[in-house]
């Protein structure tokens, strides 16, 4: 079968046009090596089925980090009928062509087509795609690939890919480029725009600090208002208001019983508790949906923003400095804010860093310290009512211990970290349709991928109390949990579930009566002693078995360490 | 001719020479910074941060370390 490959620069488009043409979502953001992972899809040509294949974004043939080595690799084997779609940044002719010329030395057939068509001309920059066209003896097709604009012409041209047969000596490459450009492109001088004064002034440490701070605290507050919100006037009165009365009147219907039990649970005072009673149509449901749900779309509708815009490979550099002291640069923040979403895009996110090393001092430092914006809103939902303090001390805690460790393993793992070395995207607005579509699909895989591991969650809480493992594990372990961290032994319950899922794990501490300080301490044990089942079947595949071993050890040690020494500190002020 | 490093933000330049190995000479070209290049310096951090520079429409963050070994000339 046929095969079309997109190949081009990191951030140029590649992803979005990919969604375009194949009708798969994969999701594209506005700072390079977004796509980690090549992705695969289908389209129409006439009446042909053809493979399309969005390709990580690579800068030159000569691979140099690992993402770049699976492009040029898939670009060997493209196979007898396989035509490369060279997909290039019209605002960035100069080094896309770069890449251009080196593919046109593969003799395979192409098409060129340049995205981001629309700001050449908000630029000031006049490209003559035609005489491009005939210099390379090649299809050139404008487009724009956000709106839409040129997608039907470029899927109309494909069938016409030509092999070029332009030739140019390969030291003169830079000089070949240059005599194209100066060519087919005019640059018109213009005033700087606004944003452009913005990026400048957003890297500049006087200015950038202060602004990376007033950004960070802005965001978080509109995700807690947001999420706040939608409980406080959508979600529960929906579940008090409609759900209530269905469920009571179903759980008097059914009676007491094992079937009671898991499907309502167990009345709190004669009445249902959603966080509590620990049934499948009452805590499997409000937990996920009216506790977790809001914050995870403020969350990544925030996120998605911030990321479009372009504005986290700024914030990598601003912080560079400090996280090198930590074994990582400062683009590692990319997987830190991608894990307070959920651990699983940001284990995945760690690829954008280039050795093992430092994959492994960023996954293990995520997995430990960055608690998911699940496990975050019931740590909202729990420890709020107690006020601001406590919240303030779960997530400082958290901070240091995240701190701590990266000082710590950078001591004392080998290997090296490389320097910061990336390109940064000019700021974009983000389009509000790619933007809705971002977080629709995040929010979807939510539900999709969470929902169900709660339930079962629910389900597996009510065997293990029938069965009474809890009671049993609970004598067991009872001089670790009340020895060492000074909760009760019930709380192997919450410890247990955490495996599979944080945010249940959290709400199962509400029966407990806890005191502010050990609720204070068990939500930053859950969030420490290991990752959800989700993020462990990851992080075994992103680091091996080796290495993952070594995480869990790092991270059971570092849990009982400072659990202990949180209640030591409590005990003794 | 001075290190990267010492160039002051606003400040335009052309690379004269780098000192460092293929790998890092690769890299740095794949972004267009080559021997004979313009570039621009928009910003460099505090305690031996990043340095960023415009090469073309592009804007490259580069490690302090790495900064040092490029070679340029004032313009």
């Amino acid at each position: 079968m046929k095969r079309v490959l997109l190949v081009g620069n990191p951030n140029v488009g590649k992803s979005v046009i990919f969604t375009r043409l194949a009708g798969i979502y994969v999701v594209a953001s506005n700072y390079p090596g977004t796509t980690v992972e090549f992705t695969k899809g289908y389209m129409h040509l006439g009446d042909e089925r053809v493979e399309i294949i969005d390709v990580p974004g690579t800068y030159s043939l000569e691979p140099t980090s690992k993402a770049e080595e699976v492009a040029v690799e898939m670009i060997k084997d493209i196979g007898e009928e396989g035509v490369i779609v060279n997909v290039v940044d019209a605002t960035n002719l100069e080094r896309n062509l770069n890449l251009t010329l080196q593919l046109i030395k593969k003799r395979v057939p192409m098409v060129i087509i340049l995205n981001i068509w629309d700001e050449t001309r908000h630029i000031g920059i006049d490209i003559d795609h035609k005489r491009l066209a005939k210099i390379l003896g090649i299809p050139v097709v404008p487009t724009c690939g956000i709106t839409g604009e040129g997608i039907k012409e470029l899927v109309r041209r494909i069938p016409e890919a030509e092999t070029s047969n332009y030739d140019y000596e390969e030291g003169e490459r830079w000089h070949e480029i240059g005599n194209i450009t100066s060519e087919i492109q005019r640059v018109r001088h213009r005033h700087h725009t606004f944003l452009e004064k913005l990026a400048d002034a957003s890297i500049h440490p006087a200015t950038g600090i202060p602004m990376a701070i007033l950004i960070i605290a802005f965001a978080f507050l509109i995700i807690r208002t947001i999420g706040e919100t939608l409980i406080s006037h959508l979600f529960d009165p929906i579940f008090n208001n409609l759900w209530t009365p269905i469920v009571s009147s179903l759980s008097k219907i059914i009676g007491p019983g094992l079937l009671h039990d898991i499907l309502i649970g167990e009345l709190i005072e004669g009445e249902i508790d959603y966080v509590e009673s620990l049934g499948l149509l009452t805590t499997g449901l409000y937990v996920p949906l009216a506790m977790v749900l809001p914050y995870v779309f403020s969350f990544y509708l925030i996120l998605s923003f911030i990321e479009d815009a372009g504005y986290l490979p700024r914030l990598g550099v601003l912080v560079d400095t400090v996280m090198h002291r930590l074994g990582i640069h400062g683009l590692a923040i990319i997987p830190m804010f991608l894990g307070l979403g959920c651990n699983v895009p940001g284990a995945l996110a760690t690829r954008i860093l280039e050795t093992e090393r430092e994959r492994f001092i960023a996954a293990t430092m995520m997995a430990i310290a960055v608690p998911c914006m699940a496990q975050i809103a019931m740590i909202f939902g729990l420890v709020g009512p107690h006020g601001t303090r406590p919240i303030f001390y779960v997530f400082f805690t958290l901070f240091i211990v995240w701190v701590l460790l990266g000082i710590v393993m950078n001591r004392f793992i080998s290997g090296e970290s490389p320097e910061i070395f990336v390109e940064i995207p000019p700021y974009r607005i983000p389009h509000p349709m790619a933007l809705f579509t971002k977080v629709r699909v995040r929010v979807v895989s939510f539900l999709t991928e969470a929902v169900p591991w709660v339930l079962i969650g629910v389900v597996i809480v009510n065997i293990l109390y029938v069965t009474r493992i809890i009671s049993f594990l609970g004598r067991v372990l009872a001089p670790i949990i009340t020895g060492l961290l000074g909760l009760p032994s019930e709380a192997v319950a919450a410890l247990i579930i955490g495996f599979l899922r944080k945010d249940v794990a959290v709400g199962m501490l509400s029966p407990l009566d806890l005191t502010t300080e050990q609720l204070v301490t068990a939500s930053i044990v859950l969030t420490m002693y290991f990752p959800c089942v989700a993020t462990f079947t990851v992080l075994l595949k992103e680091l091996g078995l080796k290495d993952m071993a070594r995480a869990a050890l790092i991270m059971i040690i570092t849990a009982l360490t400072i659990g202990t020494l949180l209640h030591l500190i409590f005990t003794i002020f | 001719m001075i290190s990267l490093s010492d160039l002051k933000a606003g400040e335009d330049a052309v690379v004269a020479s780098i000192k460092g190995g293929r790998g890092m000479i690769r890299k740095l070209e794949s972004l267009g910074i080559r021997p004979g290049g313009r570039l621009k310096k928009i910003s460099s951090q505090l305690m031996g941060g990043p340095v960023v520079v415009q090469v073309g429409n592009t804007q490259v963050a580069i490690g302090f370390g790495m900064a040092r070994r490029i070679l340029v000339k004032k313009i």
